[in-house]
């Protein structure tokens, strides 16, 4: 036992150099969301197509928000994931096309295509604090509710979507039975 | 210091100052072209003072190492918007920091907030000094017997140190 405490010194150390060494690998850039397991920020805005929107346009199942810009550059690399989910009818996207203007939002969307349901236009970015956004791309999974689940911070692509995504959708349909 | 060969009085000065510019941008001293924030109108200087000071303590969550004073980052100019907007609606300080708490949480914060989740960050370093002192303590403590009198010398030790003694006198 006497001996056992000289080793002390060396167990703190190691376990302090383990915790130190898994934070090197942490992304600073991915901060925890604050609106996790929390509604749906209220909001009564209109569409990219100057159509009126409000959280009572929120499809009524398990859907991405995407929050997007025609100045955004990852959001080009995200967008055929985001397309292919769309058009495979695997989730519906809304957008939350941020910090953007309406008329290059609406030309980025002829040019590359158009996967969300429907594009909210914060060009403000008042909306985006509500959310706790701090820069385009983010994407939040939000189920049936309008609560807010998890949220991805930076590019959705197909290897997120199948190690993020699926397993948290499915966490979330075996929890509800949706 | 810098010794060059100088030249007339009218290009020391000119190089002194260069040197203080250049002694001050290693410093960091932030100078007021740093500054992100003179847009705004405020009603009285308390509200402008408050708005510095909340821009100055809280962190762009974007660029993540600027406050939002110094930081030109698209959030960070919106979150000074909303800053404005509510010390003019008259909200408090307090009103003003839960509302960026909610949305981004104590990252937003440079000086954490003291809850259950930040207690280690807050008192971790005590702890470690703590623990420190314990040590050194214990250490200090067990070494200072050796070195000290007290211990009884036997009869040839004591018959050795006499001896020693006397021939010395």
């Amino acid at each position: 036992m006497s001996r056992l405490k000289y080793f002390v010194p060396v167990i703190v150390f190691l376990g302090l150099a383990v915790v130190l060494w898994r934070g090197l690998y942490l992304d600073p850039k991915e901060l925890p969301s604050m609106l996790i397991d929390k509604p749906m920020p209220e909001f009564a805005l209109t569409t990219v197509d100057d159509e009126s929107v409000s959280n009572a346009d929120l499809p009524d199942q398990i859907f991405l928000l995407n929050i997007w810009g025609s100045y955004c550059l990852p959001c080009l690399i995200e967008h055929p994931t985001l397309m292919r989910l769309s058009e495979e009818g695997e989730i519906p996207v809304v957008g939350v096309n941020y910090r953007d203007r309406k008329d290059l939002a609406q030309d980025w969307l002829v040019d590359n295509g158009n996967p969300f349901s429907f594009s909210i236009l914060d060009e403000s970015g008042r909306f985006g604090i509500d959310l706790g956004v701090y820069g385009a791309p983010e994407t939040y999974l939000v189920d049936a509710n309008g609560v807010i689940r998890f949220r991805h911070v930076s590019v959705l692509d197909e290897t997120v979507w199948q190690e993020e995504f699926v397993p948290a959708i499915a966490e979330l349909r075996a929890g509800s039975g949706q | 210091m810098i010794t060059l060969s100088l030249g007339s009085p009218r290009e020391f000065s000119m190089r002194s100052r260069l040197l203080l510019f250049v002694l001050l941008a290693l410093l960091g001293i932030p100078s007021s072209a740093d500054a992100q924030v003179d847009t705004f109108q405020f009603d009285t200087e308390e509200q402008q003072q408050r708005f510095r000071h909340l821009s100055d303590i809280l962190r762009c969550p974007m660029c993540q190492n600027t406050n939002l004073t110094g930081s030109t980052g698209g959030v960070a100019e919106d979150l000074r918007r909303e800053i404005h907007r509510m010390i003019m609606e008259g909200l408090s300080d307090a009103d003003i920091e839960q509302f960026m708490f909610d949305r981004y949480g104590d990252f937003i914060f440079y000086r954490p907030r003291l809850t259950a989740e930040t207690l280690l960050l807050w008192f971790g370093p005590l702890i470690f000094l703590f623990i420190g002192g314990i040590v050194a303590y214990g250490i200090v403590r067990r070494a200072t017997p050796m070195s000290d009198a007290g211990v009884p010398l036997d009869k040839s030790q004591q018959e050795r140190l006499e001896k020693l003694l006397e021939n010395k006198r």
